[in-house]
C-alpha cells in the first residue's frame, strides 16, 4: 500500500475533485446558456462554437476570481483586493453557520434550524443594539453574546423537546424555523417593540447603534469587519472542541453509537441538549455577523438562509474545523463573485448550480470515487502510523 | 441430494476469506462444519446460498454444476437455511411465515392460507412437532420458533439443509431433541450441513467433522476423534480447555440484591424478585437459556433499568436508584453482553475507547481536555498487558477481530479501581485464544478479592469458572447450586424445574 494511494483516498481529494466536477457542470450551463454559442453555431459550425464556449465559460470565471479574489483590471493594488475582503466578509457567517451545523452532524443530529435559531438570537441582539445605550465596545460585546446565547437557548428548546418527547429534531428545527420567523417579524412590525420609527407599517428594524455595530477591521478602505475574526476564532474553538475537549469527546460517542455511551454513564439525553445549544451557540455568531455587521436597518430576511447554507458548507468541510473554514471561504467567494458574472452576461444562478452540484458530488461518495475510480482503502496503516507520529509530537510539544 | 463443493474461493481485497474448500456430502449425512468465528464457515454457506459470488471453484448438485445468483435460486434448488438468527417476521403467524416468499393463492390471486395451514400440519406430524399453524412467531418460545424455521425449508422441499450455529439459543434439552430431530431428517435422506463451534454437540452428532481454519480446509475427520484433538485442529496448536484455578477464598458479602423486581415498559417482569450475595473473592455465574432476564439483571444492576421495587446494595452502599455514571464510579466495571452495540465505538480508535467511560476525570482527562500524553502511555500499557494484536492504538476498534475487541472491553474494565466486576457473555464470538486468555483474567480478578459475576449461556463456560452457580427461569431465580452439579440437573433449572435432590 503506498502513500500516494492513501492520499488518494482522503476526504480532502473526495472534496477537491466534487468541486472540480461542480465547475465543470457549471460550465456545461454557461455554455448551454450563452448566446455567443448559439450565434457561433448559425454562423461557422462546430468549431466556432466550440471556440465561442470556451471563451464563454473563460470569460465567466474570471470574472468570478476577479470578483472574489484579485482584481485585474483595478488601478491600484487597495481597489484590487477589495474583492478578496469582499469574499472574507461574505465567508465569515457561512463558516460559523456551517461550524454548527456540522457540530451537530456529528452528535447524529441534524440541525435545519439555523435561520430560526440565527433570528431568535438577531431579536434580542437587535434589542441591545438598537434600544440600549452602552458604552463603546462594551455595546458591541453586550449585543453579539445575546445574539449567540439567544440561538443557544432556541438551540436548546429543540434538544429539550426532543430528550423528553423523543420528537425528530428535523420537525423541530423546521417549525421553529416558522416561529422565530414570524416572532421576529412581529417584534419588527410593532412600533412599541422594535420597529424602526420610519417604517410606516412595514416590519423593519432600526440599524445598530454606531457603538453596537461589528467595527471595520480597515475603516474607510473595506467593509470587511471583526465578523471574519470571529469565524476564525470560531472555528479554533471547534477544532479545540470536538478533537481535544471531552464534552467534544463525548458529543462523538453519542454520535456514533449512543447505546455505548448509555452504558458508559453519559446521559444521552442531556448531550442532545447542550450538542443543539452549541451547535445553534455557532449558528449565533452567524447571526451575529448579519445583525451587528451592517449600517443599515434590516428585515426578517436578515438571516440570509445563512441556516440552510450552513448544511451545504458543513457538508463540503466533511466534519472537519478547517475544511469548513475552507468551504465557507469557497461559498463566500461565490457570493463575492456572483455580480461580477453578471456584469458580463453570465447568470449569476451558474453558482448556485456549481454549488448543488459540488454537495451533490460530495453527498454521493462512490459517485466521485467511481469516476475517479479512487482506491478504496480497508485500512491505513500508514495513516495510522503518521497519525501516533503527529499525536506524540502534539504531545511532547 | 449429494452436494460437492470444489476448490471454493473468496476473497475480500487483500484477504482471503475461503481458500480452495472443497468437501462433499452426501445424501442423509450429517457434516459438521467445524471452525472458530472468522473461520470462514459463514462466507462458504454464503457462497452456497448464493449471496456472494465465488472468485474460483464449482458447486455440484448430485453430480451436477450449478450457480446461483441469489438466496431464491439456492431454494428452489432444494438447499435451505436455518440461521442463527431467525428470519420470521414476528408478528406473523407459523403458517403466514412458512409461505412467505412462496405464498400459496387461489384461483382469483388472494392467499390461501389453508393451504399453508395444512402444510404446517403435514411437516409437523411427520417430526412429532407440535406447532399450531395460527400461532403468533412473537408469542412462541425460541425452541419452537427454530422448529418453524426447519418447517419453513422443508415446506420448500429441501433437501440439503444448513443450520448455523442452531444451538446458541436451546437449553440442552431443547439441543438433544434439535439432535433428535437431525437424525430423523437425515434417516429420511436429508443432508445436513452443521455448523458450529461446539465441539460436545459435533461428537453427538455429527457423521464427519470438517474442520476449518483461516478459510482452509484443515482436516475430515471421525467423530470419534477425543474433544483435545478436535480443539486443536480448530485452533491450531495445543488448547487447554480447562481453567487453571484454585479454591476461593471468600471474604464479607459485596453485592446484595434484595427482592428485586424490575417491570419493562411493556408491563414484563422481566426481573421477578431476585434475592442474591455475592461474596468477595468468588466468581457466581448466572447460567439460563437467553432471555430470561439475566442481561436484564446486569443492566438494572448498572443502572441502565429502573428498579421497580427492591434494594440493590454495593459494599454496604444503596445503588439501587443509582444512575449508571454512579454506579461506575462506585467501582463495577461492566462487560456488556453485545460489546458492538454497547462495549465498543466501532468507529474509535482503541484509545478513544479505552477512555469510553473514564472522561469525567483523570487519569483519561485534565479538566476540560484530554489528558493526551497520558492516554498514548497508558494506552499503550494496557494492549501490552492485555495482549492486543493490533498495529497500534490509534487504529479504529472495527478493524479488531472480535477477540480483540472484547480485549479492549475487558482491558477498560478492569483497568479501573474495582469493588465489582461483572462480564456478560464475556467470551461470545471470541477465538479460543483469547477465551483462554480472558478466563484467565477473570480468575486472577476473583483471586484479587474482587467478586465476579459472570453470565454466560454457555454450560462449558459456566461449568469452568463458577464458584456457584445461579440459574435463571422467567425472570427468576430457580436456584444456587455448587459447580459440582450436573449438567442435566442444571439443564432442568434452566427450563425452570427444580429437580428433586438439588439443593437451591
Amino acid at each position: 500500500m503506498t502513500l500516494a494511494k492513501e492520499i488518494l483516498s482522503t476526504t480532502a481529494t473526495k472534496a477537491f475533485l466534487s468541486i472540480l466536477m461542480g465547475f465543470l457542470v457549471g460550465a456545461i450551463f454557461m455554455m448551454v446558456s450563452g448566446q455567443d454559442v448559439a450565434k457561433a453555431w448559425e454562423a461557422g459550425g462546430f468549431l466556432d462554437a466550440l471556440g465561442a464556449a470556451l471563451t464563454t465559460v473563460g470569460d465567466g470565471y474570471s470574472a468570478l476570481f476577479r470578483g472574489s479574489i484579485y482584481n485585474t483590471r483595478a488601478d491600484d493594488l487597495v481597489t484590487a483586493l477589495r474583492p478578496l475582503t469582499e469574499t472574507l466578509r461574505l465567508a465569515g457567517p457561512l463558516i460559523a453557520a456551517g461550524l454548527g451545523i456540522s457540530l451537530g452532524f456529528r452528535v447524529g443530529l441534524f440541525n435545519i434550524g439555523g435561520n430560526g435559531q440565527m433570528l431568535f438570537g438577531i431579536l434580542w441582539a437587535t434589542w441591545i443594539s438598537t434600544r440600549v445605550e452602552l458604552p463603546l465596545v462594551i455595546h458591541m460585546v453586550v449585543a453579539l453574546v445575546v445574539a449567540i446565547l439567544g440561538a443557544a437557548l432556541w438551540g436548546a428548546l429543540v434538544g429539550y423537546l426532543k430528550a423528553q418527547t423523543g420528537a425528530h429534531e428535523v420537525i423541530l428545527t423546521i417549525m421553529l424555523n416558522y416561529v422565530a420567523i414570524s416572532l421576529f417579524t412581529w417584534f419588527i412590525r410593532s412600533p412599541d417593540l422594535l420597529q424602526q420609527e420610519s417604517a410606516g407599517g412595514t416590519p423593519k428594524a432600526d440599524a445598530p447603534a454606531l457603538t453596537a455595530q461589528l467595527p471595520a477591521l480597515f475603516p474607510g478602505t473595506y467593509a470587511l469587519h471583526l465578523g471574519f475574526v470571529l469565524a476564525v476564532l470560531a472555528t479554533v474553538t471547534y477544532w479545540w472542541l470536538m478533537e481535544r475537549s471531552v464534552i467534544g469527546y463525548r458529543f462523538r460517542m453519542v454520535g456514533h453509537n449512543p447505546h455505548a455511551a448509555r452504558t458508559a454513564g453519559i446521559s444521552v439525553e442531556r448531550t442532545y441538549v447542550l450538542a443543539m445549544a452549541v451547535s445553534a451557540a455557532f449558528v449565533g455568531v452567524a447571526g451575529a455577523n448579519q445583525a451587528l455587521g451592517t449600517q443599515v436597518g434590516y428585515t426578517e430576511t436578515v438571516h440570509a438562509s445563512i441556516g440552510f447554507d450552513g448544511i451545504t458548507v458543513a457538508l463540503l468541510g466533511g466534519g472537519n474545523a478547517w475544511g469548513i473554514f475552507f468551504a465557507g471561504l469557497l461559498f463566500g467567494a461565490f457570493k463575492a463573485g456572483g455580480p461580477q458574472m453578471q456584469v458580463i452576461g453570465v447568470s449569476p444562478e451558474v453558482l448556485s448550480i456549481v454549488q448543488g452540484a459540488i454537495v451533490l458530488f460530495i453527498a454521493a461518495p462512490p459517485l466521485v470515487k467511481a469516476m475517479f475510480r479512487l482506491p478504496t482503502l480497508s485500512s491505513t496503516p500508514a495513516l495510522d502510523r503518521l497519525r501516533s507520529r503527529l499525536s506524540k509530537k502534539g504531545v511532547q510539544a | 441430494m449429494k452436494l460437492e463443493l470444489e476448490g471454493m474461493t473468496k476473497r475480500f481485497g487483500s484477504v482471503v476469506a475461503n481458500d480452495d474448500i472443497s468437501l462433499v456430502v452426501e445424501p442423509g449425512q450429517i457434516h459438521s462444519l467445524l471452525g472458530e468465528n472468522g473461520a470462514g464457515k459463514s462466507t462458504l454457506m454464503n457462497l452456497l446460498f448464493g449471496l456472494y459470488r465465488p472468485d474460483a471453484g464449482r458447486i455440484l448438485l448430485d453430480g451436477a454444476e450449478t450457480s446461483f445468483t441469489g438466496p431464491g435460486d439456492a431454494m428452489a434448488a432444494g438447499i435451505g437455511m436455518v440461521h442463527q438468527h431467525f428470519m420470521l417476521v414476528p408478528v406473523f403467524s407459523v403458517a403466514e411465515n412458512v409461505v412467505l416468499g412462496n405464498e400459496p393463492t387461489t384461483s382469483i390471486g388472494s392467499l390461501d392460507l389453508d393451504v399453508a395451514r395444512e402444510k404446517v400440519r403435514e411437516i409437523s406430524a411427520r417430526f412429532g412437532f407440535d406447532i399450531d399453524p395460527d400461532a403468533i412467531i412473537e408469542d412462541l418460545p425460541v425452541g419452537i420458533q427454530q422448529r418453524v424455521e426447519i418447517v419453513k425449508a422443508l415446506a420448500r422441499d429441501a433437501k440439503i439443509l444448513i443450520l448455523d450455529e442452531p444451538t446458541a439459543v436451546l437449553t440442552p434439552q431443547e439441543t438433544d431433541e434439535l439432535m433428535g430431530i437431525m437424525r430423523q431428517l437425515a434417516g429420511e435422506g436429508t443432508s445436513i450441513v452443521f455448523i458450529t463451534h461446539k465441539l460436545r454437540e459435533v461428537k453427538a452428532v455429527a457423521d464427519v467433522v470438517t474442520v476449518i481454519r483461516g478459510g482452509k480446509v484443515i482436516d475430515s475427520v471421525s467423530p470419534e476423534t477425543p474433544i483435545g484433538e478436535l480443539a486443536s485442529l480448530m485452533v491450531g496448536r495445543e488448547v487447554d480447555l480447562t481453567v487453571d484455578k484454585k479454591a476461593p477464598k471468600t471474604g464479607d458479602v459485596v453485592l446484595k440484591f434484595t427482592d428485586v423486581v424490575v417491570v419493562d415498559d411493556r408491563q414484563q417482569r422481566v426481573i421477578d424478585g431476585v434475592t442474591l450475595d455475592v461474596r468477595a473473592g468468588e466468581v457466581l455465574c448466572v447460567a439460563g437459556v437467553e432471555g430470561n432476564g439475566q442481561t436484564a439483571l446486569a443492566e438494572t444492576l448498572l443502572g441502565l433499568r429502573a428498579v421497580t421495587s427492591g434494594k440493590i446494595e454495593l459494599a454496604g452502599k444503596d445503588i439501587t436508584d443509582d444512575r449508571v455514571k454512579e454506579v461506575l464510579a462506585s467501582g463495577v466495571g461492566y462487560v456488556p453482553e453485545d460489546r458492538k452495540k454497547d462495549g465498543l465505538v466501532a468507529d474509535f480508535t482503541i484509545q478513544e475507547n479505552f477512555m469510553l467511560d473514564g472522561s469525567f476525570g483523570p487519569p483519561w482527562a485534565k479538566g476540560l481536555s484530554i489528558d493526551f500524553a497520558t492516554r498514548e502511555e497508558r494506552s499503550d500499557e494496557l494492549i501490552e498487558q492485555f495482549d492486543i494484536r493490533t498495529p497500534g492504538a490509534h487504529t479504529l476498534v472495527k478493524k479488531l477481530s472480535g477477540g480483540n475487541q472484547q480485549k479492549v472491553v475487558v482491558a477498560r474494565e478492569l483497568s479501573r479501581e474495582l469493588k465489582l466486576f461483572i462480564a456478560a457473555q464475556p467470551t461470545r464470538g471470541v477465538d479460543v485464544g483469547s477465551i483462554e486468555f480472558i478466563h484467565e483474567r477473570i480468575i486472577q480478578t476473583r483471586d484479587a478479592g474482587i467478586p465476579v459475576v459472570i453470565i454466560s449461556t454457555e454450560l462449558d463456560e459456566v461449568f469452568s469458572l463458577a464458584d456457584r452457580i445461579a440459574v435463571m427461569y422467567r425472570g427468576k431465580i430457580v436456584g444456587i447450586v455448587p459447580p459440582t452439579t450436573s449438567r442435566e440437573n442444571i439443564g432442568q433449572m434452566m427450563a425452570g424445574i427444580l429437580p428433586e435432590g438439588v439443593a437451591a
